[in-house]
């Protein structure tokens, strides 16, 4: 090997990600510290905003209690959404890799295929399945005894839960699906033939197991629920806020942007630190099963 | 392997329903005869698919999502193939950063994306214009087209271009002739995944978009938060059929089951 040679393996790497490098630092990193920016910036109903460093979105957000309201809302949302995915997507994936190849393979296309599709077009499908003139989820519930007058779906926090977890439930049964992978089926035939009945073997094989999975899908449906933008647009109408909603509020409504890039900025460090933390303690407890 | 037992089953089907249930309804309510929003009773009509027809807003703003999903995943794997080439062979130093940054608009919040390029765009004196959502869609489609260029990349086998070099072959030669047509598969599927990903955002490109550059996603979604219509669930419905070809295509060059195995992760 030549010293040119040697070279050009240390350069070239590094020449063949510089237009991406170059692409992500100034239209990503870059604005992203400009919206950081703004969030400190001054905002009035006439002058606009004016490029000062005033703590006053920020103190506005933590003192007025309406802010508080609106962010305990995202994540008590993003909370029951993560326990519906978790507590109906886990045992899916179970199911469906105890199926067998043909049928395995279709369901799994019919159970993941919705993520792809338009998150507007599946909430539309929410929204017609609660309201309308006939109310066919209502409908059906009653008939089947399980309620006895209609549960208000529309522009509630139990709706935007339902339909936020249809979205996110395809994460989930992904997650847990590939921890079903990495499970050997042999030790549940150990488990059979040592006289376990089928919940214990849940309860003691299983279920420690894909915990892993079940945990990190929870940290992707948790982040994307708590950022979610459409379906608590559309099934939470206008007066139900999340922090999406009312950053987007402020931003194309009331234009009030240092204050809606405050919320923003927020919700991002919320964010990072809940998914950076967990992912830490999942580690840390599991660290056995990922290595 | 123990099969299923009946209460399983039970559940399974439960599931299923639930989980096709929404889409079914747009698409089953788009062929409603009636001039209301209706399960099709008394049979199947085309009038909602031909109403489209009368609300160029929404065939503009189609045209405005294909333009901006092919041209923004084209443009994205640009910048995708010779990173995801670097990343899958060489080892060097800050190559986990690399990967980190490039994949990082998979965790980012598409609401703050959508603040930071309204900012950004406005202050360049770019707000509202199509070119402002190619690079907008540029970054938020990189991860998928990075993704899968790099599963290509690195299950390729190198002994064929050492082959292709001690015949001869240099630099773009032996990418054009060798490299690129040993990913291509996976650079179509990066295509396919990064398009379909472009072409039903709605978070984002709701900052972006004003009127003229509204995509399909955003004129829908201004539409419903007047009204629902059976109008919008035709439109829905074509939504969902252009989604399915995407999906074909995908199936065909790479086996559906693999690109979405690859897209659970997204969040570690």
């Amino acid at each position: 090997m030549s010293t040119a040679a040697e070279e050009r393996g240390v350069r070239a790497p590094w020449a063949l990600t510089a237009p991406a490098l170059m692409l992500f630092v100034g239209v990503l990193l870059i604005p992203l510290a400009m919206t950081v920016m703004l969030s400190f910036h001054d905002w009035g109903q006439y002058k606009g905003i004016e490029p000062v460093f005033i703590l006053k979105n920020w103190y506005e957000i933590v003192t007025d209690p309406y802010y508080a309201e609106m962010f305990w809302r995202t994540f008590r949302i993003a909370l029951l959404t993560t326990l519906l995915t978790a507590v109906l997507g886990a045992p899916e994936a179970y199911i469906l890799n105890r199926m067998s190849g043909r049928w395995k393979s279709v369901f799994l296309l019919v159970v993941l295929g919705p993520l792809l599709i338009s998150v507007v077009a599946r909430t539309l499908g929410w929204a017609l399945l609660f309201g309308g003139n006939n109310g066919l989820v209502n409908k059906l519930l009653m008939s089947a005894g399980v309620i006895r007058a209609p549960i208000p779906f529309m522009f509630t926090e139990t709706g935007m839960v339902v339909a936020l977890a249809h979205v996110m439930m395809p994460f989930m049964v992904l997650s847990v699906w590939a921890a079903l992978q990495r499970l050997d089926p042999q030790i549940e035939n150990a488990a059979l033939s040592l006289g376990a009945g089928p919940v214990t073997i849940i309860r003691r094989i299983i279920m420690p197991q894909i915990m892993p999975g079940v945990l990190s899908g929870a940290i992707i449906v948790f982040s994307l629920s708590a950022s979610a933008f459409a379906t608590p647009a559309i099934i939470g109408g206008r007066r139900l806020k999340v922090a999406a909603t009312l950053a987007y509020d402020e931003f194309l409504n009331t234009l009030n942007w240092p204050l809606g890039a405050a919320v923003a900025t927020l919700l991002l460090a919320a964010l990072v630190l809940i998914v950076v933390g967990s992912n830490a303690l999942i580690e840390r407890r599991y660290a056995e099963v990922f290595r | 392997m123990s099969r299923n037992g009946p209460l399983a089953l039970i559940f399974h089907t439960i599931f299923v329903i639930v989980m096709v249930a929404p889409i079914l309804v747009v698409c089953l309510v788009a062929f409603t005869p009636e001039g209301f929003l209706s399960l099709p009773t008394n049979g199947f009509s085309l009038r909602w698919f031909r109403a489209i027809g009368n609300y160029p807003e929404f065939i503009h703003a189609f045209w405005v999502s294909l333009g901006l999903g092919a041209l923004s995943s084209f443009v994205a794997l640009l910048f995708a193939v010779p990173a995801a080439l670097a990343i899958a062979r060489y080892r060097f130093r800050g190559r986990d950063a690399l990967a980190a940054l490039f994949l990082s608009p998979l965790m980012i919040p598409h609401v703050v994306l959508g603040i930071a390029f309204l900012r950004f765009f406005t202050s360049a004196g770019l707000g509202g214009s199509f070119a402002a959502l190619i690079i907008a869609h540029v970054i938020i489609v990189f991860p998928f087209a990075l993704r899968l260029t790099l599963a290509a990349a690195t299950g390729m086998d190198l002994s064929i271009e050492m082959a292709a070099v001690s015949l001869g072959a240099g630099g773009w030669t032996l990418f054009r002739r060798v490299t690129l047509p040993l990913i291509l598969p996976g650079v179509i599927s990066g295509w396919a995944l990064a398009f379909i990903q472009s072409f039903d955002d709605l978070t984002m490109t709701v900052f972006l978009a004003a009127p003229g550059t509204e995509t399909l996603p955003v004129r829908m979604f201004l539409y419903i938060q007047d009204n629902i219509d059976p109008l919008v669930t035709s439109v829905s419905a074509c939504v969902i059929a252009v989604t399915m070809t995407a999906l074909i295509l995908l199936d065909r060059f790479y086996g559906l089951d693999r690109v979405l195995a690859g897209k659970g992760d997204t969040g570690r």
